[in-house]
């Protein structure tokens, strides 16, 4: 066993613990190779093995320690920061979708799926007349909802995105909130947010780097 | 005499049905057991907790396209799967069940008939079963030489040697035994043991019991010793081309000889049948039997495969030589 500092230039200074195995010389021939076969024979290392698997079956069985999410019926939790299908928003006193028209996430967007068209309403407000993004071009980077002055567009957690048609996804009305879902509307955190369990999440890597 | 064809052949017909059915319901609890040790549920959605699983499992494998690949030779592919199948329940035939009892008088027709606990009780009993099993390797072996494949050719020619050496073990593993009870017939194993568990022949030969479940492992094709059909070396062996029913019938044949190999190790060297305390014999045969299985998987899910080198130095140079000696000292120990 040795001990070797490694000297980066901007990573802090770490001591690493390599051990290694002392096999020693395996004999081929004669009374020690005999004796060595008769050693490792009876030492037992492979009942260890057994207990070890028994061990583990007790425990899946008796102390509920299964691995398997039975994912169609159970899921598991994803991060708030999880880029997936678009949301857009409403404003929560009116219940009116957020978005301006601005045309800043069609401009930003590097794969040029997003298409939208505004116009005028009755009242000379903008108001959005299309707008569709199209998934098969999207790479869920992010920058529309990074750009948008207004969030009012926002990734959301739909993640789970076969479909029989496209349409099921792109339109406007099918990312918008639901108007009776309105009082369950998340807020979106802003992008780069920390999941709420990011603290309990974080471990010690395995490698220091 | 027609009376005891009559019965054979029932007897033949339950166990042929039954074993079947236990070799479908082997892999079941090999999935599960295998799910629970690696912290997986297994099988949970056909049925409930997954027990219609095999039905799912059997009506894919009948429905199955037959496939028989271009320049194989036809009739001995198909010929291949019968024989791992055939010698597999025919070895059953001499391999003690439960224990001989009575029909009771109540019953119409066939009230009072003696049933015995064998459906061919030969006096060779132990050649006969280790003879069939050792039959068994010409199905593997015709199979991979039959379907013009080199993973199968390269799982035929493992199989002949795996299955030539390890019969060496276990023939000599159970000569002990055999020179104890002075008596080739599984029934006189059984009664030679009726004593209870102090007159288990493990006790007094417990190099040859390590020794015969060792080789029974290798005979049976499991881990430690499944070279046979490495899926990370040889595809599937001697397998390779088969699937569907044919496919199924190896399994079956493969699990049979699970079954009978328990059986063999709870009669030789764990009693049979004797009762056990309050524990009735053919339930205390069907416990011996369940753990032998159960060792089976436990040991799949324990420990790697090991080389096929390592698994001749194994035979050759510890196990025959072992066996040997064992003989030397029971001769010996007799003859005082």
């Amino acid at each position: 066993m040795h001990e070797e500092i490694i000297h980066t230039e901007n990573k802090p200074k770490e001591k690493q613990n390599y051990v290694m195995l002392d096999l020693g010389k395996s004999p081929e021939f004669g009374l020690p190779a005999f004796k060595q076969v008769v050693k490792r024979s009876l030492n037992g290392e492979l009942f260890v093995g057994l207990w070890v698997t028994l061990r583990e079956m007790a425990k899946t069985l008796f102390m509920g320690g299964k691995h398997t999410t039975k994912y169609p019926m159970e899921k598991l939790p994803i991060s708030p920061r999880y880029r997936a299908i678009h949301n857009m928003l409403r404003l929560l006193e009116s219940g009116h979708y957020r978005c301006i028209g601005c045309g800043l996430c069609e401009k930003i967007c590097i794969s040029n799926c997003i298409a939208m068209d505004t116009r005028y309403d009755e009242n000379q407000r903008k108001e959005v007349s299309e707008y569709t993004i199209n998934f098969g071009r999207c790479i869920y980077c992010g920058y529309c909802a990074e750009v948008c002055p207004e969030l009012a567009i926002v990734h959301g957690g739909r993640y789970e995105t076969a479909s029989e048609q496209r349409a099921s996804f792109s339109l406007f009305d099918d990312m918008l909130t639901p108007i009776d879902m309105l009082k369950q509307q998340q807020e979106f955190q802003g992008f780069g947010s920390v999941s709420p369990n990011a603290d309990a999440a974080i471990k010690k890597t395995p490698l220091a780097y | 005499m027609d009376a005891l064809v009559i019965g054979t052949i029932i007897k033949v017909v339950l166990v042929l049905l039954i074993v079947s059915a236990l070799a479908g319901f082997g892999t079941y609890i090999e999935r599960k057991v295998l799910a629970f040790m690696q912290r997986r549920l297994g099988p949970t959605h056909v049925g409930p907790f997954g027990l219609l699983q095999i039905a799912a499992d059997g009506i894919k494998l009948f429905t199955k396209e037959d496939i028989i690949p271009q320049h194989a030779n036809k009739f001995i592919f198909s010929l291949a799967p019968v024989i791992t199948a055939a010698t597999a329940f025919i070895a059953l035939s001499a391999v003690p069940l439960f224990p001989t009892f009575v029909i009771p008088e109540s019953l119409p027709l066939i009230g009072g008939a003696i049933v015995p606990s064998v459906i061919a009780d030969v006096n060779i009993g132990i050649l006969f079963v280790l003879g069939m099993m050792a039959a068994g390797l010409y199905g593997p072996l015709l199979a991979g030489m039959a379907q013009a494949n080199k993973w199968g050719i390269l799982g035929s020619a493992r199989t002949a040697v795996q299955f030539l050496s390890y019969e060496v073990v276990t023939g000599l593993s159970v000569l002990a035994p055999i020179m104890l009870v002075g008596s080739l017939s599984l029934i006189d194993f059984n009664s030679a043991q009726a004593g209870g568990i102090g007159s288990w022949i493990i006790w007094q030969q417990p190099v040859a019991f390590v020794l015969f479940l060792i080789a029974g492992f290798a005979e049976t094709n499991r881990t430690p010793f499944d070279l046979l059909e490495h899926e990370a070396e040889i595809i599937s062996g001697y397998v390779t081309e088969y699937s569907g029913l044919r496919w199924g019938m190896f399994f079956i044949g493969e699990y049979s000889n699970m079954f009978t190999v328990s059986i063999l190790a709870a009669v030789i060297f764990c009693g049979g049948y004797g009762d056990l305390g309050f524990i009735p014999g053919s339930l205390a045969l069907l416990l011996k039997v369940v753990f032998f299985f159960f060792l089976m998987l436990w040991v799949r899910a324990s420990w790697p495969h090991i080389r096929p080198d390592q698994l001749m130095w194994l035979c050759w140079k510890v196990l025959m030589p072992l066996a040997v000696v064992n003989i030397v000292i029971t001769g010996i120990v007799v003859m005082i």
